[in-house]
């Protein structure tokens, strides 16, 4: 016999599924606190602005004065949000954002349990179906938004960010629920564990500077509006850092992602080399890892060619996140591949 | 990256024959070729996860042009079953590698020159600089540290924190010149490299290698050489010389399924074929196993254990008592409970050629509407339901035959569920006479076989390198930060007449540098550290 395989724990991987269900409800109401924030905030911005419009004159002098690195070009809102997303006094009263975080914080950790129940229940790392890659991805999404949340403001993510998580959530519970089993022969792989894991995160990082990217077209958009004498149609954008920062921060984490990315596809070549044979072969899946990689590789090279930044390299990241989550959800489900053992 | 700009209204002169080459050397390797080539290549490989791809499934690719003709034909005529060999395809990426070669050649011999170039000149007013600032120290007389003394102090600390330095003591202002980073560029220039020896390995190796299949049942020996193949597609520079004469032979083959789950149940949690390998002819047999993202890597080829199900153990008799078939006879599943399609042919039998075909059922159970069926994927109550004929099995001719098909035009039927002699129904170790006295058929035994893929492919190692390379290039171009940083003196005698002494600095980005205003707080700490400021002049 080749290995022996541990024994699956039946009664533990309920409990898990039971808590991914609370941690979607919890996710949900995170959700709607973060909407509320963002209803309300609009309502703050005025007040501020009324309250501090003498005084708006005075601190950019002294901000002119000081420094003469960045000059800033947020219209209004400033003090509620700086282009570094550093935490700012005035964002103090923000208490729906405070509850939706907190609330955020209860959905990771009960989310958090509900995978590490199901990887000791399995006996193995929780993603073999995809049902588990939905609900480890969500996890690793929500996880590395709070966890950047403890160093930077960027709660103005919070509405998509944690909107999303309770959509893959409930995706996973609902549309893919699978009792916790024996991974097949093709997955018995330290590979899976590698591979696997890097696709998730790189995955995460993605879909954080995806909704960055949409935040700075609408950013971008509104400014213009604004200037060019028209209403403000997204007063809530005031608590969003301006376009030029939300593109150099979505560049940051688009790098990193990227090279996880492409060592993604590497692992990938090397486990398809062990288990088919080949290192590349062209399959569904690999042909849209491949998509992928060359988009956000012209994003990267946009961003270093005249006529290219801005608005137009933020479509290149949008698309190369679209590809990602057509690669995730369409070619598993109905495209067939070698990839196709998704538990469906 | 060379940029041009061709505005229309411009008259543009004649280019000549060389001006018109240089001319679409430049917009080649111009990088807003290179970004729509690139996207091109994105666009261009959709279509190989649409259509099916010979490369990959040659039967789905048959099956799309025998259901969609019209359409198919089409399809084949812009070479869509094969995109990643296509004519367009090919050109999309040739093109973009000779854009690449072209924007990396100069590249390098630009970069090799910045090597060797001292950090430039120190601009005269550092506080037009994303980062600087200034800050006053003691005077030269009131601490008695020289100019050069500073200036070479500045340049140590400089150098500490990965810079290239130059001191320059000389002049009105003395000033350090420093810059670091050097290997962003080189990163940069290894990631591009890389590419294209990835690309260049993958078409020199794979035209040395080979692929092929073999079904090996237990107990068979398979042979390195080009007969022992069931089927063989060579590299173009594949020469039959190479295949390196070891051999493997099959004793057992296990497979464990899952007995616990309820919802799982019978799913298979374990393949394992257990052989016997001898290196070469003389060598001594060692015992090996295949599984599952186990290969068995055997004088540089790999063999993969891509498939498996049962082979019966069968007997024909003619209908003169000769034996004219016995063996192991490789059957198709079709489920995961391995009920199995099978076809036998006796081509020897007299004085009429014997054919049978239907199933191997390895737990022969019947459900609640009566129909055949296979409870278990292990083999608890093996049996046959076959039908047979006899007549001329069409082999005769010389035409090569699919080995898993009947060609039945020839043959008359024989035992059949519709006919009065009914389906042959065979458990183990059962014989059954066929009817007419045209022979008999023993059910023997059971064993199992194994599909493996064989395959040797030199370019795997240095594709392997060169993407490890990538990888490293990449990140090195990412995260290393191309900075410059300069330090300036500046004595001067103040309104009342004092000597007064001000440390000037101002940093630089070259490229993405989140960190730079970090890197200046951090250089000014130092800064101060070596010479405390008396009093704060500025930021």
């Amino acid at each position: 016999m080749g290995n022996e395989l541990p024994t699956i724990n039946v009664a533990l991987g309920q409990y898990s599924d039971l808590f991914m269900l609370l941690a979607a409800f919890v996710y949900a109401a995170a959700f709607i606190a973060f909407a509320w924030d963002m209803a309300k905030s609009s309502k703050l911005i005025r007040e501020i602005e009324a309250s501090t419009l003498a005084a708006e004159t005075k601190v950019l002098v002294a901000a002119g004065v000081g420094k003469s690195t960045t000059v800033k070009s947020t219209p209004v809102g400033e003090e509620l949000v700086n282009d570094s997303m550093d935490y700012v006094p005035a964002s103090e009263k923000r208490m729906a954002a405070k509850i939706a975080v907190s609330l955020t914080w209860l959905g990771v950790l009960m989310h958090g349990f509900a995978v590490v129940s199901r990887a000791i229940a399995a006996g193995r790392v929780p993603w073999g179906n995809m049902y588990e890659f939905l609900s480890t991805g969500s996890f690793i999404v929500a996880l590395v938004f709070v966890v950047v949340l403890l160093k930077k403001d960027l709660r103005f993510m919070g509405t998509f960010v944690i909107g999303l998580v309770t959509v893959m959530l409930c995706g996973a519970t609902m549309g893919f629920p699978t009792p916790v089993a024996h991974l097949v022969p093709a997955l018995q792989s330290y590979w899976l564990i590698i591979h696997v894991s890097i696709a998730v995160a790189a995955s995460a990082l993605f879909t954080i500077s995806f909704a960055m990217n949409v935040l700075q077209l609408v950013q971008h958009a509104r400014v213009d509006a604004i200037a060019a004498g028209k209403a403000d149609k997204f007063p809530f954008m005031g608590v969003v850092p301006s376009a030029g920062a939300l593109e150099n921060f979505a560049y940051r984490i688009n790098a990193v992602a990227f090279v996880m990315w492409t060592f993604t596809v590497m692992a990938g070549a090397i486990w398809a080399e062990a288990a088919w044979g080949r290192y590349w072969g062209w399959d569904t899946k690999e042909v849209w890892s491949f998509v992928i990689w060359v988009v956000y590789a012209g994003y990267l090279h946009a961003r270093a060619t005249g006529g290219w930044t801005g608005a137009r390299s933020a479509w290149l990241s949008i698309i190369g996140y679209l590809c990602l989550v057509f690669n995730f959800t369409i070619v598993n489900i109905y495209f067939n591949g070698l990839h196709s053992y998704a538990g469906l | 990256m060379a940029k041009q700009d061709m505005k229309k209204d411009v008259a543009v002169p004649a280019l000549g024959f060389v001006g018109m080459i240089r001319w679409a050397w430049a917009q080649l390797t111009s990088m807003r070729t290179a970004l729509f080539l690139l996207l091109l290549l994105a666009v261009a490989a959709v279509p190989g996860s649409v259509f099916p791809q010979r490369a990959v499934n040659p039967e789905q690719v048959a099956a799309y042009l025998t259901n969609k003709p019209v359409l198919g034909e089409w399809l084949d005529r812009f070479q869509l079953f094969d995109v990643f060999s296509s004519a367009w395809f090919s050109a999309i990426y040739i093109l973009l590698f000779i854009s690449l070669i072209g924007c990396i050649l100069p590249r390098i011999k630009k970069h090799a020159k910045a090597l060797r170039t001292p950090p430039p000149r120190t601009p005269s007013r550092l506080n037009r600089l994303p980062e600087n600032g200034t800050f006053k120290i003691q005077s030269a007389t009131e601490s008695g540290i020289t100019d050069e003394q500073i200036v070479n102090d500045a340049a140590m600390l400089l150098k500490k924190r990965g810079y290239r330095v130059q001191a320059r003591p000389e002049g009105a202002v003395p000033s350090v010149g420093a810059e670091r980073g050097y290997s962003r560029e080189i990163g940069n220039l290894l990631f591009h490299v890389s590419l294209v020896g990835i690309l260049a390995s993958v078409a020199v190796g794979g035209s040395f290698g080979y692929g092929g299949q073999r079904v090996l049942v237990e107990g068979e020996t398979f042979v390195n050489s080009l007969v022992s193949y069931d089927s063989f597609k060579p590299g173009t520079w594949f020469n039959e010389e190479s295949l390196i004469p070891y051999s493997v032979k099959l004793d057992k083959f296990n497979i464990t399924f899952d007995r616990e789950s309820t919802t799982h149940f019978g799913q298979p949690i374990d393949f394992t074929a257990e052989v016997e390998t001898r290196r070469s002819p003389e060598a001594p047999t060692q015992k090996e196993t295949i599984r599952v993202n186990h290969p068995l890597r055997i004088n540089g080829a790999d063999v993969y254990l891509v498939g498996n199900g049962y082979a019966p153990v069968v007997t024909v008799k003619d209908g003169e008592g000769n034996v004219a078939f016995s063996g192991p006879v490789v059957s198709v599943p079709q489920d995961g409970m391995y009920m199995s399609v099978l076809v036998i042919k006796a081509p020897d039998a007299k004085p009429d050629q014997l054919g049978f075909q239907g199933f191997l059922l390895p737990t022969a159970m019947t459900d609640e509407t009566g129909f055949a069926i296979s409870g278990d994927p292990n083999a608890i109550n093996p049996q046959l339901q076959l039908n047979s004929f006899y007549g001329n099995l069409g082999l005769d001719d010389g035409n090569p035959q699919n080995v898993y098909v009947l060609d039945t035009d020839k043959l008359t039927k024989l035992n059949d569920r519709k006919l009065d002699s009914g389906g042959i129904v065979l458990g183990a170790g059962q014989t059954y006479e066929l009817p007419d006295g045209k022979g008999s058929i023993s059910f023997d035994g059971l064993k199992r076989f194994i599909g493996v893929d064989i395959n040797y492919d030199p370019s795997k190692r240095p594709v392997a390198i060169f993407a490890g390379l990538a990888l490293l290039g990449l990140a090195i171009s990412l995260f290393t930060p191309r900075r410059r940083a300069w330090v300036k003196i500046k004595n001067s005698v103040d309104e009342s007449g004092r000597e007064e002494r001000i440390i000037e600095y101002g940093l630089l980005a070259r490229g993405e540098d989140p960190r730079l205003e970090s890197e200046a707080k951090e250089l000014r700490k130092l800064l101060e550290q070596q010479w405390p400021a008396v009093e704060r002049a500025g930021v």
